[in-house]
């Protein structure tokens, strides 16, 4: 799905957290959006996951108007930026969570979501854990936990905010590499905010550097590294 | 070199750093233990050895008297109308308290504390004001056959106003620490806000708000001050069981209070064994997800 968001600008009381903002994303792109903290990367992704509506612009999602849809009917695939999993449910209850929710016509039967529960547990590398609580399981486990509770919904695209957060250095690189796998098996349109230029150059296809609310440029990783447009642009990806 | 290097004998470092010595520890649980029975045990032994003074056949005739019995009722009656009433107004406080940002909403959160901070019986006295035969309200509602005070609804409206903190003081904090990211990961895989609610925050919170409801049942079944105002102490309609207890004891019948005070007594250990049974019932749950 290509997302086309149109001057898109964001106040809350009487600060701007997004200057209006219009950025174009074309199907099937793994894109970055990089910044410091407080460059409204964070706002970017809620608004067009539906968790803050902006104060002004629009949200196309293939050439259709999405700004006023609600969250549930946007079908992005979210992961938090702790993960969010629901403590008190085991994993494979995380992960059908979205599918039972569904309304009774659309809801699969329990065989087929225990089906469909099995292959993201496969997907994610991790077959055994589906009785376990989330507080039983490492952090690395957790984010693909999220991911795979995310994809269950048959997203349109992901969100991810933070994905590699919270995890060490180690870990980190190793789920790169799984989230660059999952995305080329999905084809999904997928966005990810980040702070780390590494991992956005390392990862993304696209890459869009952010900086008090604004876009600062967007561009391949390797143009952005040999042509940074702004000294903001420069001074953060030589970091 | 290395045999004249002398390891220090240290048997202190395999000590956690936490503890004690055995004697302070042995001090603080006596302490502990000596308060416990001076203020809790040996009272509580002492109602029921009073109740019992002369016999259990005494006793429990005291209590089949027809006032001891609509008192039990009257009070049995008030908590269970305020209990989930106030559960109710308690969640939803909390839930507007924590997850939406709002103006006013750090007024509110004051606010909510004032039954702990005004005196019961101020409490009552208000409610006399508000809804009693001198105002312009309560004349209409006496006339109108629905009187409000020395009656049943101005005890309901006295208890609701007392216990209403206890359900949202034992949510909030709670409810901070988790903030919204459950409810909006719940939101975003396409579950509309009941089934959020019913789903993500009430399993979330279920042992704060068992706490919380024992809590308020508990003040419900034992307030005395407000009730006192509001009721009027008629006896056999708007007296509840401390308020009987105090009556008893006025006219010596100190068996008949003692008894009550013990039944009143017994009913909070219920609460107590309920709790108690539910956190042995559910521990590896609560083990899982980490709560209380």
């Amino acid at each position: 799905m290509n997302i086309e968001i149109e001057e898109i600008s964001k106040d809350f009381g009487t600060t701007a957290a997004l200057h209006p903002v219009s950025l174009s994303i074309p199907s099937g792109t793994l894109v970055a959006l990089l910044g410091p903290s407080g460059s409204g990367k964070t706002t970017l992704l809620r608004i067009l996951g539906g968790l803050e509506f902006p104060t002004a612009g629009r949200v196309l999602f293939d050439g259709a108007d999405a700004t006023n849809l609600s969250v549930q009917d946007r079908r992005a695939g979210f992961v938090f930026q702790s993960y969010a999993l629901f403590r008190h449910m085991t994993v494979f209850d995380n992960i059908a969570y979205g599918l039972r929710a569904r309304p009774r016509q659309s809801r699969p039967q329990s065989a087929e979501i225990a089906r469909r529960v099995t292959k993201l547990l496969d997907l994610i590398k991790l077959p055994d854990i589906g009785a376990r609580y989330p507080s039983q399981l490492s952090g690395g486990q957790r984010q693909r936990v999220a991911l795979a509770r995310a994809l269950a919904i048959e997203p349109r695209m992901m969100l991810l905010d933070e994905p590699f957060g919270a995890l060490d250095a180690k870990v980190r690189r190793e789920l790169r590499q799984g989230l660059r796998d999952i995305h080329d098996t999905t084809g999904l349109t997928s966005i990810f905010v980040t702070h780390d230029q590494e991992e956005a150059m390392e990862l993304a296809d696209l890459v869009v550097v952010m900086s008090m609310g604004r876009i600062e440029q967007v561009g391949k990783p390797e143009d952005i590294r040999a042509r940074p447009k702004t000294e903001f642009v420069r001074e953060f990806v030589s970091a | 070199m290395t045999d004249t290097l002398t390891i220090p004998s240290r048997p202190r470092a395999f000590r956690p750093a936490t503890t004690e010595p055995t004697v302070v520890k042995g001090a603080l649980i006596a302490l502990c233990l000596a308060v416990l029975t001076v203020l809790l045990f040996a009272p509580l032994i002492a109602v029921f050895e009073e109740a019992l003074r002369r016999g259990w056949a005494f006793a429990l005739a005291s209590l089949s008297e027809p006032d001891a019995q609509s008192a039990i009722w009257l009070t049995l009656t008030v908590a269970a109308i305020v209990v989930p009433l106030n559960a109710a107004f308690g969640i939803a406080a909390a839930w507007a308290i924590t997850k939406f940002d709002w103006r006013g909403k750090a007024w509110v959160f004051t606010l909510i504390d004032l039954p702990f901070s005004v005196s019961p019986v101020v409490a009552g006295l208000l409610f006399v004001l508000m809804f009693g035969a001198n105002s312009a309200l309560g004349a209409w509602l006496v006339a109108s056959g629905f009187p409000i005070v020395f009656a049943v609804p101005g005890i309901v409206l006295a208890t609701l106003f007392i216990t209403f903190p206890f359900v949202a003081r034992e949510l909030i904090p709670v409810m901070l620490e988790q903030g919204r990211a459950e409810e909006e990961a719940a939101l975003t895989l396409g579950a509309s806000g009941w089934r959020t609610f019913f789903t993500v925050t009430l399993p979330n919170i279920r042992w704060a708000l068992l706490y919380g409801v024992l809590l308020c049942n508990a003040r419900a079944m034992g307030e005395f001050g407000a009730v006192a105002v509001v009721s009027g102490k008629i006896r056999g309609q708007t007296t509840t069981m401390p308020l009987m207890i105090e009556m008893f004891y006025n006219e010596y019948l100190s068996v008949a209070a003692f008894t009550m005070a013990g039944v009143l007594a017994l009913l909070a250990f219920v609460t107590l064994t309920l709790k108690t049974a539910l956190e042995w019932r559910y521990a590896d749950q609560l083990a899982a997800t980490h709560r209380h």
